[in-house]
């Protein structure tokens, strides 16, 4: 996909810039070190293949999650020009309206809807309602529920969007950034607490058990099995007869004999569709003139206007678009974490605007790239130092970029 | 325009040269050389290249006019001498001293200040705090002389002399009516004067003015540039003035430099410069 | 003037000079709003459960008065730096939080878990505050360069830092020296999630002019002062916790009468006049030679140590913390932020006005409004979820609704929270003072010269 051609074409930013070069060397060399189990000199002891494959995967799920939710954020910054405090709120009602109705379908699927509509709408917060063991979604379980979540998801999210800029942002077009970034503050209170006073505040399970896949060593030959027994079985010589095994055709690697990584399906669906939705934007973009009267409503509103740019119907596109994608990422987040409380989008903004900072404000392709970024250095940082810092990691990097380089790693070329 | 201006500006020349000649104090540690020396100045954004290797200099204790169509990269240049932009390339040397890509205030603080061609006040503040902001290292600006007690009584007695000076300062520009007025409420003009005014506090040594006339009338115009020329006659002050008013430039100035497209196109007398081929070609279409 | 013609005109003219005394002058004016807030609560108690109880009115106005006077002190601090000066700082909780961790680090005895220096409580105030001043220092050397927004960003990105890294594991215990043979070992901690006790704190002090052992004043006995006050309040039906907590609100006033008094005299200088600059265009403020960044540097280290000092004040009083309360969430710098913005940025007496009217009518008033409903209507119990509250809407019984939304008020002011914000935002920026013009210099600027002097 292009998403790739898009991250190959941009390495070009490492040659420009030797201090952002200087850091991504001494991360990689330091690496290498730390996998050969050689002595280092930063913090942090040897570190396993298996181990570094297992963080660069939750990596990868955390930063697509955050990267999707960053593209409308990034866009909205750079058109409407205010950092929007409420783009993490809109993440959340995603997630809460996604998972409503994949309940609901979930519910209808099995037959337990009679009577539990209000019971599956509120998620399981109501007398007698059913629980996420009793729906059982998942994504290879419940497929449809789990799409029809995700449309509404994001429809639900752009009725709201539209909604909020309608009545809170679009009066105050002419309004500085730091009364909007105010303003959006007030928003995220007014969602945020009226998520609280529907769903209440504690958080719930949403999905059932999880089918994984894994990856394992078995006698240098590299293995996919869907249970850890499977696994360890086959490694110690019993090739499993009525379980799912299938060796993958690589190199022999010795007597190499260990579990490497563990995908589950819900991890497996974020990346799925999250990559798919980068996509259909991308191709929206490529297709449409939607994508130059976006650059140009960035780089100039008034001039966009005088020629002939439709800026307020470039404003609502940019809000369909981000907060479609907001709360496709809301919802497919709770998909990978299998719980949802109403705090998920706020306590993900810092991490969204950090991506959105990273790749560039305004590029599209930055926010995605720069999500990854985040989920690499949030999920890397335990590499060298203790876990409960690598959070405070991925904003201390932030910071730094904000400092030393706002305009981004991209140099401020709006992509889109 | 009249003859009275051609003979002052003539006056003010002498006057100037009396000046370095045997005047005392920081205009005489300065004498000999230009004032300003602009060499090779280079600024382009985003592939616009909008100052393109200007060099020029400007006399001590002169007036100098900067002219040149719209566009032409005046503004950027004053810009850039006083490190609001970063240069591309070149130099800028003040009483020979190299202050290129010193900060802005660190270039104001050597005597060399500027007023802006859209004019910058301060909105919220009063007139009379616009114009007290103004004189450099007033007691009172760190924070110790500010808050602590000892301080405060020099504080006050520093400031109730300010305050007399802008005061004189308020009547001289013919504002003292606005005193109380917030910046922002002036028109056009009254904003021009009050940058100028503002400007001639800092007490410099040289001063960039960016169209200070524009929206000024004309009486007070006139009088304004008596009182330029009184500075460099009494105090040795140089002046660099972006105008688009021939007649002034013609009547006040004793030197033009003419910008045309990033680049120094002529230098000279004003007769001269208007005389001048290819001067006149690049205001083609535009009045002179 | 000459003598007005008629009578009219001369009472005319002293009922606005009236006026002016006294919505013109400030004191007065915070006295009508606390007044007015007072007998709102004095009103709303007597229509509540406890009724005309004496005791009951007279803590719930100390417990007003405590909230306005803190959020008065912090919206003050932030006035500084974004009333002022225009820095946009949102990570105040973040500067509270250090303030505080290091009060801890410095006051808490050697003995304790986790352990402290046991030094004196003047000592770990100052230190407090200047290890905010500090970490102010460290944050506004790179990022004040910054546009506001951004800005915005690093600071509640750092707040958020600090606030995380205080609650991990590896800070919960930490010996500092160990490897240095010379120097005696130090043994800190955060406490991490388990908290930190504060045996020697600001209310310490207030409860030893009551107790003769004020860190238990259960234990020991009362001082000649406490005897008399105490006594007196228990026959008036006056809690005796609501004695010592009122004594410590009185030392949070004077903190926030010398806040004040600190801003309008910052304020009130050349100095301030530069802050002004700064905030209203700081590229002329540089053209006119003034060395923004140190002022930046200087006013964002000034407003953090009264944030760290404000932290103190607000959080170790209680004796115990952990880092995952409120007071260091992004949400309480928000929570200044509206306190800030109704009273209006750039105005002081706003900034208490601010205060006072966030912590009665927006924080403390709604519940009041729970208690009363629950009183007075009898709405059975509350639906426990919003489904079984909304079942009821279509059956058109609107009791259980009105339950639950009664029951939920604490939740929902956050909602008229956001609500107030926007609203301000669109229709009043400059909240209610903030379009008053403040004095930025020492002396009377119209008075004109060759007249008399000003005093
Ligand atoms: N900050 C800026 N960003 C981009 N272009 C600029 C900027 N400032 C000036 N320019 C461009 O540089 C050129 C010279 O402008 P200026 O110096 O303002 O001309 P003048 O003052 O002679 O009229 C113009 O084409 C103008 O559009
Ligand atoms: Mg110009």
């Amino acid at each position: 996909m292009s998403g790739t051609e898009t991250l190959a074409g941009r390495v070009a930013p490492l040659r420009e810039h030797p201090r952002l070069a200087l850091v991504a060397g001494v991360v990689g060399i330091d690496v290498g070190l730390k996998l050969a189990g050689v002595w280092s000199p930063l913090p942090g002891g040897p570190l396993g293949v298996e181990r570094l494959v297992t963080l660069l995967w939750n990596g990868l799920v955390i930063g697509l999650g955050v990267g999707l939710a960053g593209i409308g954020l990034s866009m909205t910054y750079s058109i409407l020009r205010f950092a929007n405090f409420a783009h993490g709120d809109y993440v959340t009602t995603g997630a809460f309206a996604g998972w409503a109705c994949a309940w609901v379908v979930a519910a209808a699927g099995s037959g337990q809807l009679a009577g539990n509509v209000g019971g599956s709408l509120a998620l399981g917060r109501a007398p007698d309602a059913p629980s996420a063991a009793d729906l059982s979604v998942s994504v290879f379980g419940s497929p449809l529920a789990v799409v029809v979540g995700l449309v509404v998801a994001a429809v639900g999210t752009v009725v709201l969007t539209l909604a909020v800029d309608r009545t809170v942002f679009k009066p105050m077009r002419d309004a500085g950034g730091i009364p909007l970034l105010i303003a959006s503050i007030g928003v995220a209170l007014v969602i945020r607490y009226l998520i609280v006073f529907v769903y209440g505040g504690s958080s719930r399970g949403l999905t059932a058990e999880q089918t994984r896949l894994i990856v394992g060593g078995v006698d240098g030959r590299i293995a996919l099995v869907t249970s850890r027994r499977t696994l360890r079985e086959a490694q110690d010589g019993a090739v499993p007869v009525d379980a799912f095994y299938v060796e993958l055709p690589v190199v022999d690697l010795g007597s190499y004999s260990a579990e490497v990584v563990a995908v589950s399906s819900a991890e497996f669906g974020l990346v799925v569709l999250a990559l798919g939705l980068m996509y259909a934007l991308h191709v929206t973009l490529q297709r449409t003139k939607l994508g130059t009267a976006m650059r140009a409503t960035a780089d100039n509103k008034d001039l966009a206007r005088v020629t002939g740019i439709p800026t307020e119907r470039v404003v609502r596109a940019t809000w369909v678009i981000g907060g479609g994608l907001a709360g496709a990422s809301g919802y497919l987040i709770a998909l990978e974490r299998g719980t949802l409380g109403f705090q998920l989008g706020w306590l993900l903004l810092l991490l969204i605007f950090a991506a959105v900072i990273l790749g560039g404000i305004g590029s599209i392709y930055g926010a995605m790239v720069g999500g990854v970024l985040i989920g690499f250095t949030q999920s890397l940082a335990v590499v060298w130092i203790p876990s409960s810092f690598a959070t405070a990691a991925a904003f201390a990097a932030m910071i730094l970029v904000l400092v030393f380089r706002p305009e981004g790693i991209y140099g401020g070329v709006s992509t889109a | 325009m009249s003859d009275d201006a051609t003979a002052a500006r003539a006056a003010a020349a002498d006057a100037a040269a009396d000046a370095n000649a045997d005047e005392t104090g920081d205009v005489d540690a300065r004498t000999g050389g230009p004032a300003l020396e602009v060499e090779d100045l280079r600024k382009s954004f985003a592939g616009l290249v909008a100052v393109d290797g200007a060099t020029f200099s400007v006399e001590q204790g002169s007036l100098t006019g900067l002219i040149g169509p719209n566009g032409a990269g005046k503004s950027t240049t004053f810009n850039c001498i006083t490190g609001v932009h970063d240069v591309d390339g070149g130099t800028v040397r003040f009483f020979g001293e190299d202050v290129t890509g010193l900060r802005t205030n660190r270039v104001a603080e050597r005597g060399l200040v500027r007023t802006f061609q859209i004019a910058r006040e301060l909105e919220e503040m009063t007139v009379l705090e616009n114009l007290m902001l103004a004189p450099g290292d007033q007691r009172g600006e760190t924070l110790a002389q500010a808050v602590l007690p000892g301080f405060r009584d020099a504080v006050r007695d520093r400031e109730r002399a300010l305050r007399e000076e802008v005061w004189e300062t308020l009547e001289l520009f013919e504002i003292d009516h606005l005193a109380d007025e917030q910046a922002g409420n002036l028109s056009g003009g009254q904003r021009k004067l009050l940058e100028l005014s503002r400007a001639l506090l800092t007490d410099p040594d040289m001063l960039l003015l960016d169209e200070p006339f524009a929206g000024v009338n004309p009486t007070l115009e006139e009088k304004l540039l008596d009182r330029i020329h009184a500075l460099q006659r009494e105090r040795g002050l140089t002046f660099l003035l972006v105008e688009h008013d021939m007649d002034l430039i013609m009547n006040h100035c004793e030197h033009v430099i003419v910008m045309h497209q990033g680049q120094v196109l002529a230098e000279g007398p004003p007769e001269a410069v208007r005389d001048d081929e290819q001067v006149i070609d690049a205001y083609l279409g535009e009045e002179i | 003037m000459s003598d007005g013609p008629g009578a009219l005109d001369g009472v005319r003219r002293r009922w606005d000079a009236a006026a002016t005394r006294v919505f013109g002058n400030d004191p007065l004016l915070v006295a009508a709003v606390m007044l007015g807030i007072y007998v709102l609560f004095t009103a709303m108690t007597l229509v509540g459960p406890s009724g005309g109880d004496l005791g009951a009115i007279v803590s719930n106005l100390q417990a007003v008065t405590f909230w306005t006077a803190l959020y008065a002190m912090m919206a003050l601090a932030l006035n500084l730096h974004w009333g002022y000066t225009g820095l946009f700082n949102i990570g105040v909780a973040g500067f509270m939080a250090v303030g505080v961790y290091a009060f801890a680090a410095l006051t808490v005895p050697p003995s304790a878990s986790p352990p402290g220096l046991g030094l004196p409580l003047v000592v770990g105030i100052a230190g407090g505050m200047l290890a905010a001043a500090f970490v102010g220092v460290l944050t506004a050397l790179p990022a004040l360069r910054l546009r506001a927004d951004y800005l915005a960003i690093v600071t509640v990105a750092l707040s958020e830092i600090i606030r995380r890294s205080l609650l991990s594991p590896e800070l919960e215990e930490f010996t500092l020296f160990s490897n240095l043979g010379f120097v005696p070992d130090v043994t800190l901690g955060s406490g991490a999630g388990r908290g930190i006790n504060m045996p020697t704190n600001p209310s310490i002090p207030v409860k030893s002019v009551l107790y003769t052992d004020p860190g238990n004043p259960a234990a020991g006995g009362r001082t000649v002062v406490g005897k008399a006050v105490l006594g007196a309040a228990e026959s008036a039906g006056v809690r005796e916790t609501v004695v010592s907590q009122f004594a410590y609100t009185l030392v949070l006033v004077a903190v926030v009468v010398l806040f004040y008094w600190l801003l309008v005299r910052v304020g009130n200088s050349p100095f301030g006049r530069v802050l002004k600059a700064i905030r209203e265009d700081e590229l002329v403020a540089n053209s006119l030679g003034k060395d923004t960044r140190v002022f930046k540097i200087k006013v964002f280290a000034l407003g953090c140590a009264l944030m760290g000092l404000g932290g103190i004040l607000w959080e170790a009083q209680r004796g115990f913390t952990d880092a995952s309360v409120t007071t260091f969430r992004p949400l309480q710098t928000f929570y200044i932020f509206v306190a800030l913005i109704i009273g209006g940025a750039g105005s002081n007496t706003g900034s208490v006005l601010g205060g006072a009217l966030f912590a009665g009518l927006l924080f403390q008033g709604p519940l009041f409004v729970r208690r009363i409903v629950a009183h007075l209507l009898n709405l059975g119990d509350p639906p426990s979820t919003f489904v079984g509250a909304a079942a009821g809407l279509f059956s058109l019984e609107l009791g259980g609704f009105l339950a639950y939304t009664v029951n939920n008020i604490s939740e929902l002011r956050f909602v008229f929270l956001g609500l107030v914000l926007i609203y301000l935002m669109q229709r009043r920026p400059t909240g209610l003072l903030g379009h008053r013009k403040e004095a930025a210099a020492s002396v009377d600027l119209m008075e004109r010269p060759g007249g008399e002097s000003d005093e």
